[in-house]
């Protein structure tokens, strides 16, 4: 299997990697267009801002090419807040896939940091994963619950685990850092 | 349930190896750092701290390498810190596999530095380390250099500040307790949750069961750190955890 993790400098994907690693992928770091395209399944990583991180992408042409992958993509974290169409955080405009207003989580302590459980899971992303289960978080910024989301969690409100509309997934824990439950949900993403 | 609260061991790193004293000498050889941060992921542990102890450049090469084989390793999240001064400092660690940066010294001597860090890669990564010590009139001040030198500043006042400025969680060691394992010190520890709206991490002091009950119980304090009582084994994490569980606390079994 041909898995690309899109590089667009947003910080830390060696975690994504040896993660995959662990599960015999080894991935392709590439921010090129035809390398994306031809890819089983694309992974969308980030930490860091929305707005740069917008920035970056369309600085190298890749909106355009993830909004119109047809193969199983997943993004992690900021990752899966740019699937929605803006970002309270920079005022940013997002990719679009998903539809929807990342906003700041209406919580007594932010960022919002640790193992939370998750609920209200669907799907084959989770298939195997007992409901309440902990993964873990580190944001700032959260996408609402609406039709996409496939899991909640629960921190100060409620708000997206993880969402799906069509090939494209985003999840806001970092299954990479999740312990075995992460590593489960990978396992899941890579057999779609 | 709601977010649990984090059980956190320390691994202080010296020549490749960690180490552990008290009062922040003495130190003791404690082993294998990768090998520990495995036992320590497998039996439970919420997330890791590393910190370089030692600061010269050959040994922070043998640090960066270890970070690396750590991540390759090790499946939950960890911090690492030690003599972190500039963004170069910080690149260098999370691009070898850190999740978040600890900072010290560097960030009190130059307190932008944070807001640098937080700018460049995101609060949720900056962790402002203050090493507290408690004067005789009872008021805490901010000590730097590996908990040597006194800087006379507040330390309520600096970690508002560098909240402020952009750090997104505290990791507040109290040197009066550190290695004494009587306990955490719990009223620096209700004034500072009272006064910050971002995560802090108790350290320092951790001897017993109860103490890790007593901080979460009587403090704001979101995670608890220890090293000396978990790396001897006389407390281990699962323990710890089953006691909090018991005590009604949130904990990730």
């Amino acid at each position: 299997m041909k898995l690309v993790i899109v590089d667009y400098s947003a910080g830390n994907t060696c975690s994504v990697i040896f993660a995959l690693n662990r599960l015999g992928i080894a991935p392709v770091i590439s921010a090129d267009a035809a390398e994306i395209r031809a890819a089983d399944k694309v992974i969308l990583p980030g930490v860091g801002a929305a707005g740069s991180a917008m920035l970056s992408l369309q600085q190298n042409g890749l909106d355009n090419v993830l909004r119109s992958l047809q193969q199983p993509m997943l993004g992690i974290c900021l990752g899966m807040q740019l699937l929605c169409t803006a970002s309270d955080e920079d005022d940013a405009s997002c990719l679009d896939i998903l539809g929807g207003q990342v906003q700041k989580l209406d919580a007594p302590k932010i960022p919002h940091i640790g193992w939370n459980d998750v609920y209200d899971l669907r799907g084959d992303l989770f298939k195997g994963l007992p409901e309440n289960s902990y993964l873990y978080f580190v944001h700032s910024y959260g996408v609402p619950v609406s039709r996409a989301t496939i899991a909640t969690a629960a921190y100060g409100q409620s708000f997206s685990a993880a969402v799906q509309k069509d090939n494209f997934y985003g999840v806001q824990f970092h299954p990479e850092k999740s312990g075995d439950n992460g590593l489960l949900i990978l396992k899941n993403f890579l057999n779609l | 349930m709601p977010l649990t609260k984090r059980i956190i061991p320390c691994l202080d790193v010296k020549d490749g190896k960690v180490v552990k004293g008290t009062a922040f000498v003495n130190l003791r050889d404690m082993g294998d750092p990768v090998a520990l941060a495995a036992r320590y992921a497998a039996q439970g542990a919420d997330e890791l701290l590393f910190l370089d102890i030692t600061a010269t450049i050959q040994e922070r090469k043998i640090f960066l390498s270890l970070i690396k084989s750590v991540a390759r390793q090790v499946n939950i999240p960890f911090t690492v810190g030690g003599g972190i001064s500039s963004e170069a400092d910080a690149y260098n660690l999370l691009s070898a596999g850190a999740d978040k940066i600890s900072v010290n010294s560097a960030a009190v001597k130059e307190p932008a530095l944070v807001s640098k860090l937080a700018k460049r890669f995101g609060s949720q990564c900056v962790v402002l380390a203050a090493d507290a010590g408690m004067q005789a009139d009872g008021n805490w001040q901010v000590y730097v250099n590996g908990g040597r030198k006194n800087t006379g500043i507040s330390v309520l006042c600096w970690i508002e500040q560098a909240v402020q400025m952009g750090a997104g969680e505290i990791l507040l060691t109290s040197i009066n307790n550190d290695g004494g394992r009587k306990g955490f010190a719990l009223s620096l520890l209700q004034e500072v949750t009272a006064r910050v709206q971002v995560p802090v991490i108790a350290s320092g002091g951790a001897g017993s069961l109860q103490h890790f009950a007593d901080v979460f119980e009587q403090t704001g304090a979101d995670a608890a750190l220890a090293a000396g009582i978990f790396h001897e084994e006389s407390i281990t994490i699962p323990q710890v955890k089953q006691y909090l569980y018991k005590q009604k606390i949130p904990v990730r079994l």
